[in-house]
């Protein structure tokens, strides 16, 4: 089984601050790391291999510092990375950022599983993964929580619902976006380590991707951040405390006071 | 300060550092309290690749050596001796084999170890045999193509979650010191099994049992080295293992200090942080210059016996007394600057404290440890005149 993992270069989540003019994340100086939810999708990659045998890629898009995260995710297990990285990419919006990852996959070539984190923990959007999906013009199952057989190319997967939970069925190849209930990620292992300081990195640029200049970076993104500003508190909040018949009795007195 | 280690020793040390920080240290209260055996700790330890660290690659090792491991146990000290302890026990269980094995042995045996599928132990201690080996009981008797083992080791760590066993017996009591050999002992041979858990003052989540043979049957080709051979290669075994138990006195040293200057720094007493005290400063001052003393001692033992020198007892005797002795005192002196609340399970340092005694006394004890120098100095001295 040919997989590729996604995964996202995001501000240590112990270390965040944000820049009191622009209201963005302050990047500079803040330790990175892979993003949580991408840790989850690499290990159930790393299980998945060892169960089905197979080859892993990591993928990431970033600038030339994001090469910490695949050697990192080298060192968990994964055997191939692929940094996408070129200046025309700055800017990136989901939309720019799924047509540069579906380019750079067709490029790596014959991927059966992609795996991503739900989400990431910085852009919080949750929509790279089916958007890159839909761009490959593969299925995709958002939130699963297991991967409980793979047989005769076909997947069955479990999607985490509110209420409970989807069993669905699905062929390769398919991409899953994956919640952080599915497995405990593990810790590099010490020969991963080992190979992740030797292993080379392929490095994708713009050019390599053969990708249309007009759908890269900023010029590629329909997205306009037309004002990023902190929310102001508004109204007094109560807490109402005790057991729900105290509550509702507390609350019963507050409306019919007004 | 700088040891100036290469770049895969620093390797080694950070990903012990990630595995005490994010596993052990969050877990060793609760260990400590409950006493269970820490399964999952070992099994992400073995996932890391770290249970082969001292094993020859051609075995699935990764062929590191003493030095290599004493910075894996260091980390692993600092987060929880009893943790290090159970992880270490492993490779003291499978040094007999190591250094005294069969190529046949090392291929059936030392992959497994190597990748943590298996446990190994090392069984010496009986009822009347601790520091005085020649007080052995249990005897080996071959029959036919077994051995037939009899007798009871006491106090062995790992009993009961090894599946490996290198045990010692007698084969041949007239010939004194060469009448003892090793076996290999797996925990579904015949005839063999465990007695209680044991309850112990510190190291609590290590299992601690009795092994009993009766009548217990293994296969001729058990045996490790030749017939006779058993207390050379205990010796052996223990000369390479000692720096183990020494770092983890400097780890454990290392934990205590930290506590007890971050402590320090917030405590206010008379208005002011008690670090500001010099009664206080004198003391992290003493515990800061032993740990380092340690430190500098056990890694100088540590590529002393790397280099395989002819001799190695003395340096690794001196290191595990030197270390220990240290742990005890910087942790019992942990507990006092951290005082009352030093003293209360919430707070780490008193386990710290239970668990540095028993550095002093296993894996010979530090009056043993003594010996072993002063005789080693009578001889060089000897050779001198």
């Amino acid at each position: 089984m040919k997989i590729v993992v996604c995964i996202k270069q995001v501000p240590d989540a112990k270390d965040v601050r944000l820049d009191p003019k622009t209201n963005t994340l302050a990047r500079e100086g803040v330790q990175s790391v892979i993003n949580p939810y991408d840790r989850h999708a690499l290990e159930e990659a790393v299980r998945l291999k060892e169960k089905h045998d197979g080859n892993i890629t990591v993928l990431t898009m970033g600038p030339p510092q994001a090469e910490e995260i695949l050697r990192e995710a080298i060192a968990c297990g994964a055997d191939d990375a692929v940094l996408v990285s070129d200046r025309a990419f700055a800017g990136s919006d989901t939309w720019a950022t799924t047509y540069t990852l579906a380019k750079a996959i067709e490029k790596i070539g014959n991927a059966d599983l992609i795996l991503c984190g739900k989400q990431a923990i910085d852009g919080d959007t949750a929509q790279v993964g089916p958007g890159l999906a839909v761009r490959m013009g593969i299925p995709y199952v958002t939130c699963i929580r297991k991967i409980s057989d793979y047989s005769d190319d076909t997947f069955v997967v479990e999607r985490m619902m509110d209420d409970g939970y989807d069993e669905l069925e699905v062929k390769q190849p398919v991409l899953f976006t994956v919640v952080k209930e599915i497995n405990e990620p593990r810790l590099p292992s010490l020969k991963g380590k080992m190979k992740a300081k030797k292993v080379t990195i392929l490095a994708l640029t713009a050019a390599d991707l053969d990708a249309d200049p007009s759908l890269l970076g900023l010029a590629g993104s329909p997205t306009k951040v037309v004002r990023v500003f902190a929310p102001e508190l508004k109204g007094d909040r109560t807490m109402l405390e005790g057991t729900i018949d105290e509550q509702v009795e507390q609350l019963t007195k507050v409306l019919t006071a007004n | 300060m700088d040891y100036f280690l290469t770049e895969e020793q620093q390797m080694i040390v950070d990903l012990c550092r990630q595995i005490a920080d994010e596993l052990i240290i969050p877990q060793r209260a609760a260990l400590d309290e409950s006493e269970e055996y820490p399964t999952d700790i070992l099994n992400a330890v073995a996932q890391a690749d770290l249970f082969g660290l001292y094993v020859p690659e051609e075995y699935g090792g990764l062929g590191a050596g003493t030095f290599e491991i004493v910075l894996a146990l260091e980390e692993f000290g600092r987060g929880c001796v009893a943790v290090a302890t159970a992880f270490a026990a492993s490779a003291l269980g499978a040094y007999p084999i190591l250094i005294s094995g069969s190529d046949e042995l090392k291929q059936k045996y030392l992959p497994d170890i190597a990748s943590g599928a298996k446990k190994a132990a090392f069984a010496l201690t009986e009822a009347n045999a601790g520091s005085d080996a020649s007080g052995i009981q249990t005897t080996a008797v071959l029959d036919g193509d077994e051995w037939v083992l009899n007798g009871t080791k006491q106090w062995i760590t790992n009993a009961g979650e090894a599946k490996i066993y290198t045990v010692i017996a007698i084969t041949d009591r007239s010939k004194g010191p060469r009448g003892a050999s090793m076996f290999v002992v797996e925990d579904t041979d015949p005839g063999f099994s465990y007695g209680p858990k044991e309850k112990k003052l510190g190291i609590r989540c290590s299992s601690t049992r009795e092994l009993i043979f009766k009548d217990c049957r293994i296969p001729k080709d058990r045996l490790i080295g030749r017939q006779g051979t058993g207390f050379i290669t205990v010796m052996k075994t223990l000369d390479k293992s000692r720096p183990g138990i020494a770092i983890l006195g400097v780890g454990l040293g290392q934990a205590a200090l930290d506590e007890s200057v971050i402590y320090a720094k917030q405590r206010v007493q008379f208005g002011k942080p008690i670090i500001s005290f010099q009664a206080i400063q004198h003391m992290l001052a003493d515990m800061a210059i032993q740990v380092e003393a340690a430190r500098a001692l056990v890694y100088g033992a540590s590529k002393h016996i790397d280099a395989h020198p002819k001799d190695m007892s003395k340096a690794s005797s001196m290191c595990k007394v030197f270390a220990t002795d240290m742990a005890m005192k910087v942790t019992t002196d942990a507990v006092q600057v951290l005082a009352g609340y030093g003293y209360m399970r919430e707070y780490p340092v008193e386990k710290m404290m239970r668990d540095a005694k028993i550095l002093q006394i296993y894996e010979g004890t530090n009056q043993i440890q003594r010996n072993v120098v002063g005789q080693e100095l009578n001889k060089e001295y000897t050779k001198k005149q």
